[in-house]
């Protein structure tokens, strides 16, 4: 509990005028209402395997790397950016900012017809046989661009029937469309959903156009959080599986996320995404503007953790590009120009895509088989010490990565109740040789991955192993090539045994950093 | 007697183009433009120009003065 009383205040901004006191009983109220911690809801995505899930809903989401934490390993996805037009003004987006070496959420290099969007699906799909989602996020909007999305949608369900259609939206228009959606057999569709307060919107929407006016102000965020909640409503009474996506906010929308997960969880949603706000003033966004800042890694894990409950959180979201391809934590998108999509002969061989998808699920098996062996190890252990470990990992369930070119490290929670998926955090890429790689190693990398004991790499030169290591990190390469989450099980066993051999000391390590800065491409 | 598009400003999203009760909006050269003899400012159609009420970038659509404002 101590942990959680300090993580809060963290959470809570100077001179808001929020009163702590009440927060905690806010969360108290909130988690007693959901399963206690430690269940097996309480994970990112579905976890590992189908759990508790329906059969049905399983089915839906297992190879959907979005709606499934463990399915990220494996299954990548792709958007296709043709819905360039937006109906809302968020205060963290600017459409004019558009940039083929930054990876965030509003973002695309080029938009694409319909038809041209088809023929991209084709060829990665060809390239790429773990590709299993085809998403509609923007630019914009997708249901503001309702013909341009219905019709890739349309011409995609003819030529891939396997693929799972998919998309995200502000949810204004959401209730015009539901039947249309259900009628494409889409059954993920995502809502961003930053607020259920019209006085906090008007902090985050400028304005709204709806029915031909604009709408500005708390009148603006009115219309929205209703439609909102209406097209929420809508789609889980159709059996359509819906994530909420929320922008943290520090001292605009933080504590108030607890209640929007509330309002979210009693109208069905499946998942809740709670993602950093990204802020930084080269965006030329109004709160990169401002000065509004975006949460830390410890605060914006603090509200996760206090919104697990019935309700599945996702962890593993990579605030991705409206035109991303691959799998989460990679984007192959400059692979795909349309220039290149058009000059491949591309010819779809399902069959081919179904045997290399077999092979990934033994894999996946194979994953999941292995942890669960190992956790048998902690069965009884009753320690209530947790630790962070950081992953380099370019996929597959495994420690596959060295560290020098890892450009992100998954982040997993150790505890006596086993290895528990709980973020990722972005690096530049510290190994770019020539000159300044320690300076690099200092500035990013340790501190995006300050708040864990370990990292995990399947290999790591001297120098940055010293440097890590006099930051308190321990560097571990003897796991190379082995299952991540078995691998973070044993060596939790392993930092247990030297506790109480008095060979180490546990102690708390500190805060970590989200990155905000524009990712340049290798 | 027409609305214009600042084309250094217009991010070519396309929302205006559909909103326009006159059709008087198309892309050019990778942005938007209005036909002035077509753009009637919406009066008779809506409360406010649908181009500026839909439009993401302040003061992208603007009055042109070259020419004079719409009478209906």
């Amino acid at each position: 509990m101590a942990s959680q009383i300090i993580s809060l205040s963290s959470i809570a901004t100077p001179n808001n005028g929020v009163d702590l006191d009440e927060i905690m009983q806010q969360k108290a109220e909130h988690q007693g209402c959901g399963t206690s911690g430690g269940s097996g809801k309480a994970s990112c995505g579905t976890g590992a395997g189908q759990g508790d899930l329906a059969p049905e809903i399983w089915e839906k989401v297992k190879n959907h790397p979005c709606y499934s934490e463990e399915a990220h390993h494996h299954y990548a996805r792709m958007h296709v950016a043709v819905a360039p037009a937006c109906n809302i003004q968020c205060n963290y987006c600017n459409r004019k900012y558009d940039c083929a070496n930054e990876s965030r959420p509003g973002v695309v290099s080029e938009k694409l017809t319909p038809e041209q969007a088809a023929k991209k699906v084709l060829a990665v799909a060809s390239t790429i046989p773990q590709m299993t989602v085809l998403g509609v996020a923007g630019p914009g909007d997708p249901l503001a661009n309702p013909e341009k999305t219905f019709k890739t949608f349309e011409l995609i369900s003819k030529t891939a029937p396997d693929i799972k259609l998919c998309l995200s939206t502000n949810g204004l228009a959401l209730p015009d469309h539901v039947d249309t959606i259900a009628g494409f057999n889409v059954d993920h569709v995502t809502i961003t959903i930053n607020m259920v307060d019209a006085d906090v919107g008007a902090q985050i929407y400028p304005w709204i156009y709806y029915k031909n006016k604009r709408y500005k102000g708390r009148e603006a965020a009115q219309i929205l959080t209703d439609r909102q909640m209406q097209g929420l409503e809508m789609l889980t009474e159709r059996g359509i599986l819906c994530k909420v996506n929320s922008v943290m906010i520090p001292g605009i929308n933080d504590h108030h996320l607890v209640e929007v997960n509330r309002a979210v969880k009693s109208r069905g949603a499946f998942l809740h995404n709670i993602m950093p706000l990204i802020s930084a003033p080269e965006h030329g966004t109004v709160f990169g503007l401002n000065g509004q800042r975006g949460p830390t890694a410890q605060e914006l894990k603090s509200l996760q953790d206090s919104c697990e409950g019935e309700m599945n959180m996702m962890r593993h979201c990579r605030q991705c590009r409206a035109d991303a391809v691959g799998l989460l934590g990679e984007d192959r998108s400059a692979e795909f120009t349309t220039e290149a999509v058009m000059a491949m002969d591309v010819e779809y061989d399902l069959e081919s895509r179904k045997a290399y998808q077999s092979l990934v699920e033994q894999e996946r098996q194979a994953t999941a088989d292995a942890k669960r062996a190992e956790l048998e190890t902690l069965a009884g252990e009753q320690s209530d010490v947790k630790i962070l470990i950081a992953v380099a990992t370019k996929g597959s369930g495994r420690v596959n990565e060295h560290f020098g070119h890892a450009t992100e490290f998954q982040i997993y929670e150790a505890s006596a109740s086993g290895a528990k998926f709980v973020g990722h955090r972005r690096v530049d890429l510290y190994c770019q040789g020539g000159y300044g790689e320690e300076e690099a190693l200092e500035s990013t990398v340790i501190r995006a991955i300050n708040d864990c004991t370990a990292v995990f790499v399947a290999k790591i030169g001297g120098c940055p192993k010293a440097s890590l290591e006099a930051a308190g990190i321990d560097a571990v390469d003897r796991y190379a090539f082995e299952y991540i989450e078995q691998s973070v099980i044993a060596y939790y066993r392993d930092y247990l045994d030297n506790i109480r051999s008095g060979a180490i000391v546990h102690g708390q390590r500190g805060d970590a950093e989200i990155r905000q800065g524009a990712y340049v491409a290798a | 007697m027409a609305f214009k598009i600042v084309s250094s400003q217009c991010t070519s999203c396309s929302a205006c183009e559909p909103e326009c009760p006159n059709m008087a909006i198309s892309e050019k050269n990778g942005t938007f433009v209005i036909d002035p003899a077509k753009c009637t400012e919406c009066i008779n159609y809506f409360d406010e120009p649908q181009c500026v009420a839909v439009c993401p970038v302040d003061d992208t659509c603007i009055i042109d003065n070259n020419y004079p404002r719409y009478v209906a």
